[in-house]
């Protein structure tokens, strides 16, 4: 048997052993770990088609839902990840495979949260009148997920129009400039008009409504709480949308315009030599990453039902830029992979160290090594590793840069192009 | 415009020489850095409040030993200078220089470097400050002999501090120009400004002048902090972002790598965002107010670097293959 065979026959034991770990123990969140592992190699290695799909097919369709209906932590922490991929798409797209450094790219993130949030909640019947807000969860969220990528899409040909004239450094400055300015404005604009309602932000934001889900289930013979349901919905819905970014970032990937990209981005007057316009190209990646964010930022504020400048930060712009270093600039699956890293250590070891400290802190733990004594009552309350998000994001940034500027998984093309010089080397 | 608003106007423009003064000394730190290296060192506006950070420090734990508070100033202004100028130095050797060795294709390289840079010192600034004394955010302490208002012509007011903001300005920025033109470590960061390889062909070392060149952009960096941190009092880890920002748009407005167009620029700036602080509010009725103080610089940039990207001295560049 070849390695190939080999490979897709263990592939879904491993796959069915993971997940049965995570439904025998579904408290156990860490052992999204090893589930994630697997969908990701699924991506990498060699297997048969059945094999592959299936498995894949079976850990998120079956595997991560019954686990999540055990523990619902599991839902939101595969919702978080699901988001933050198809940010560090979108972003992998104009920063990875254009080559264009966008600091700002939080605003988009923001026009799409906010495009739902103002509608979808009484807020817009602060400047139109007649009460006809908030408009119902169904038909007009998805409607507006529509518009939030338009709205996005069109902001980004906005933006890019004038600032991608300008070489790289000072784009990244700029971008940063206008992504401060879209937050100041959100901020702000509470007068003269009020559209955002300022800092306090809009809430409460309509959710789509989800009875069909518990329709159905009925049918099965299941019953479902209604919180349930909802965070079966939005795995669901993030689910679906992400996988669609996937395809639409693979087909790009190999098309004309994809491939104008990695022209622009490797020698942009060698790209201009060949005929390809640039303005309109780069406005193009611009406009496409902004429109994944703008459709995730709709999911996002519904979820959340609350929307506010405050998750708008440049940190949040930094955030995902980090994703797209770490698992490698221009690669789809490394930005898949650096999503879901960053997010895990975001939300789940962090917080868990912060909590582990917290509990060692409480109760005066006293840590006892013969030569050195150290009593952790005396810890300071400063020391909560969940708060340092800037020092980690930006020691991520700088080793990777040092280290490994290609990334975890480097991009297929750039890798193709670093063995070819080496094989060069030694012949 | 109506008498009252005018009859003011000689207080706001000498507040936004002020603030010039201030934008000018840390934009000098961009400009010099971008003239050896052709690079955006976003991390220097954490050079600058490290500088702010050290200040308050000193005073801190100077000031039940040292009773004038002008000879605490100025110990205050060398050491975070010092301090300052050592963590550009650090920068310099930890990130850019492997950098430099190794070569790079992709030119965001450096550029997220830079980033990642400023927000790791952030918090590290914030772990040090908040582990030392249990909170982050401090104060520089008020004495009477620095915020003495002194009564000038034309109803103009100025505090000491300021008075003394603007003194420090000229001697460093005097200081510069000397070290710069006059001196052989002048020459030779001119040298390796214009073109790095042909200087060290001529003995220049452009390592080391380039590390020289970051202690001195982060001097004045620091130096700029502690006259910031005096006059507006309050110092965070995270006060360098935005006059960071404007000290940029400072430089850029200059003419980004020229020195005397980052001196102008600053002090351009500093007016331009003083008076549209103040008179903006008049002519909109209220909708714009303030609050978009900090925008203003950023609509200023993106104007400027549209309209004229080489600045109001400096020379159009065109790509060449």
């Amino acid at each position: 048997m070849n390695r190939a065979s080999v490979q897709s026959f263990l592939y879904p034991l491993l796959t069915l052993a993971s997940v049965g770990l995570l439904w025998i123990f579904p408290d156990t969140t860490i052992l999204l770990v090893p589930v994630l592992g697997i969908l990701f190699a699924g991506t990498l290695i060699r297997l048969h088609r059945w094999s592959r799909w299936s498995s894949m097919a079976f850990v998120l369709l079956i595997g991560i839902p019954v686990a999540g209906l055990e523990n619902s932590f599991l839902f939101e922490l595969f919702i978080q990840i699901g988001i933050y991929a198809a940010l560090a798409l979108g972003l992998n797209i104009v920063v990875g495979m254009a080559g264009l450094l966008d600091l700002g790219y939080a605003a988009f993130f923001a026009i799409g949260a906010y495009t739902w949030a103002i509608f979808g909640s009484p807020q817009a019947n602060q400047f139109i009148e007649g009460g006809h807000f908030p408009l119902p969860g169904w038909p007009y969220f998805y409607l507006f997920m529509a518009l939030a990528v338009i709205t996005a899409a069109l902001v980004g040909v906005l933006i890019g129009l004038p600032a991608l004239r300008l070489r790289g450094d000072y784009l990244a400055i700029v971008t940063l400039g206008l992504g401060e300015v879209v937050r100041v404005l959100a901020n702000n604009l509470d007068h003269p008009v009020n559209i955002t309602n300022g800092p306090k932000g809009i809430s409460p934001v309509e959710r789509p409504p989800v009875d069909w889900i518990l329709a159905i289930t009925d049918r099965l013979g299941l019953t479902l709480q209604t919180n349930h349901a909802v965070a079966l919905f939005f795995y669901g819905l993030v689910l679906v949308v992400m996988l669609a970014i996937v395809l639409i970032n693979r087909r790009l990937d190999r098309s004309r315009f994809g491939r104008a990209w990695v022209a622009i981005r490797e020698d942009e007057i060698a790209a201009r030599s060949m005929g390809i316009p640039l303005l309109r190209t780069k406005v193009l990646a611009f406009a496409t990453g902004a429109a994944f964010s703008g459709v995730m930022g709709a999911i996002f504020s519904a979820k959340q039902l609350f929307v506010s400048p405050e998750s708008f930060t440049l940190l949040q712009s930094i955030t995902i830029l980090a994703m797209v270093i770490l698992g490698g600039m221009g690669s789809i699956q490394g930005a898949l992979l650096g999503a879901a890293a960053v997010t895990l250590l975001n939300i789940e070891v962090l917080k868990s160290l912060s909590e582990g400290l917290n509990h060692l802190r409480q109760t005066g733990f006293v840590l006892d090594l013969g030569f050195i004594e150290y009593n952790f009552a005396n810890l300071s309350s400063q020391l909560e590793p969940a708060k340092y998000e800037r020092m980690i994001f930006g020691l991520i940034m700088v080793l990777m840069m040092i280290f490994r500027p290609a990334g975890l998984i480097p991009e297929t093309r750039h890798k193709l192009e670093l063995e070819a010089r080496r094989k060069g080397k030694a012949s | 415009m109506d008498g009252a608003l005018l009859e003011i106007l000689p207080s706001i423009i000498l507040e936004g020489l002020l603030v010039g003064s201030v934008y000018a000394m840390i934009a000098l730190g961009y400009t010099m850095v971008y003239g050896v290296l052709g690079l955006i060192n976003f991390a220097h506006s954490e050079v600058f409040m490290i500088g702010a950070v050290t200040g308050v420090e000193v005073f801190r734990y100077l000031s039940p030993h040292i009773e004038n508070p002008f000879t605490l100033l100025v110990v205050a202004i060398v050491t975070a200078g010092f301090v300052s100028g050592a963590t550009a130095v650090t920068i310099e050797r930890l990130a850019y220089r492997p950098l430099r060795r190794r070569g790079y294709t992709n030119r965001l390289v450096p550029l997220i470097t830079a980033i990642g840079i400023s927000f790791f010192l952030q918090d590290l600034v914030r772990l040090i400050e908040g582990l030392w004394h249990g909170e982050f955010y401090m104060n520089y302490p008020s004495h009477a002999e620095l915020e003495h208002t002194l009564v000038l012509p034309l109803d103009m007011t100025l505090q000491v501090k300021g008075l003394i903001t603007i003194v420090v300005t000229l001697l460093m920025l005097a200081g510069l120009w000397f070290l710069v033109k006059r001196t052989r470590l002048g020459k030779a960061i001119r040298a390796v400004a214009q073109d790095a390889t042909t200087a060290s062909l001529m003995g220049v070392n452009p390592d080391s002048i380039i590390a020289r060149t970051f202690f001195i952009g982060g001097f004045l960096g620091g130096v700029a902090g502690v006259l910031f941190g005096v006059l507006y009092t309050q110092v965070n880890p995270f006060c360098g972002f935005i006059p960071g920002i404007k000290a940029f748009t400072a430089a850029v407005l200059g003419g980004i790598g020229s020195i005397p167009g980052a001196m102008i620029g600053g002090v351009i700036l500093g007016q331009l965002e003083t008076l549209g602080g103040f008179y903006l509010p008049f002519f909109t009725n209220g909708a714009v107010g303030t609050e978009y103080k900090d925008v203003f610089g950023f609509v200023i940039l993106v104007l400027l670097l549209l309209c004229r990207p080489q600045g109001i001295f400096g020379k159009a560049q065109k790509d060449k293959v």
